[in-house]
């Protein structure tokens, strides 16, 4: 072992997981996200509305929230030795503030020579329902 | 032939939005990295745009005149479709350049397709969105396509 980052790839192997993490996100996260979107979308911060109105049990967390943990549950085991080339996922259940969500993935492909591996990545509720799937490509980079 | 999707419907794929240029900052990079709980100082401190930075750089800032009663601001590039409630959609992102404070990044938006298929319940119409971002010197940085389905 040189002790190059670039000795990474050659670790991976499929069926590896990912670290998993924990989210709990408030109203005040909420909030704060939808404001940098400017997504004025009442169902994320009127819970009169969203109950009332749209049918939903509580305040929805924006679907893009839930890829962005995605890409941050890649990027924490990537570290510094790679990067997200490619991913594709979809909000699939909804979920709605005061759930605790998880989320992680497992290595399904890694192609050692080109230094690529594919991983599929999850945002799971309480139930352990996945409400958002992903698939991701990840490049470990060259010596 | 389509039940749901007429010609003039059809006659809107390929069309596209006025291009979009904005200017990538540190501030905004680190609201983006507190708001999402990002871990990485990199983020944090915004010295590199995370992925999916893209997503708040290019949200329509729209006025408040603009936005429907529940708060939705209408996308122009869509035509209007005979189906309205939406369901879950996905996305898919390349990522081909990284992002830095100090960017400038324009995002031209093409609506690539619009079809129809038969789900459980009846029928579905699923259209595509295909953001293409670049640098100021014409490359790709970017490309994001959002399917939506609507019922």
């Amino acid at each position: 072992m040189s002790g190059t980052q670039a000795t990474r790839v050659t670790q991976i192997q499929v069926g590896d997981k990912l670290p998993e993490r924990e989210f709990k996100p408030d109203n005040v996260q909420s909030m704060l996200y939808n404001a940098v979107l400017w997504n004025g979308h009442r169902i994320h911060f009127d819970e009169p509305y969203a109950r009332d109105v749209e049918g939903y049990p509580g305040l929805v967390i924006a679907g893009p929230l839930l890829g962005d943990w995605l890409h941050q549950c890649l990027e924490e085991w990537l570290g510094d030795d790679g990067r997200i080339t490619s991913i594709e996922y979809s909000n699939r259940i909804a979920s709605y503030i005061g759930e605790t969500l998880r989320s992680g993935g497992t290595v399904t492909r890694c192609d050692t020579n080109k230094g690529e591996v594919e991983v599929d990545v999850f945002v799971r509720n309480e139930a352990g329902e996945v409400i958002t799937p992903g698939v991701a490509i990840v490049k470990f980079h060259p010596g | 032939m389509s039940a749901l999707l007429n010609e003039e419907l059809l006659s809107t794929i390929g069309r596209s939005s006025e291009p979009h240029r904005e200017l990538v900052t540190r501030r905004d990079i680190r609201k983006y990295a507190v708001a999402t709980s990002n871990r990485q100082r990199k983020y944090l401190d915004g010295d590199e745009a995370p992925p999916m930075f893209h997503v708040p750089l290019f949200w329509d800032v729209v006025e408040l005149d603009q936005l429907s009663a529940d708060g939705v601001s209408i996308d122009s590039l869509l035509p209007k479709f005979p189906l309205e409630k939406a369901m879950a959609g996905g996305l898919k992102i390349e990522y081909h350049k990284p992002v830095y404070p100090g960017d400038w990044l324009t995002a031209t938006r093409t609506l690539t397709d619009i079809y129809e298929k038969q789900g459980r319940s009846g029928a579905l119409i699923f259209y595509e969105v295909v953001m293409d971002v670049r640098n100021d010197d014409g490359e790709l940085v970017i490309r994001e396509k959002t399917t939506r389905i609507l019922r």
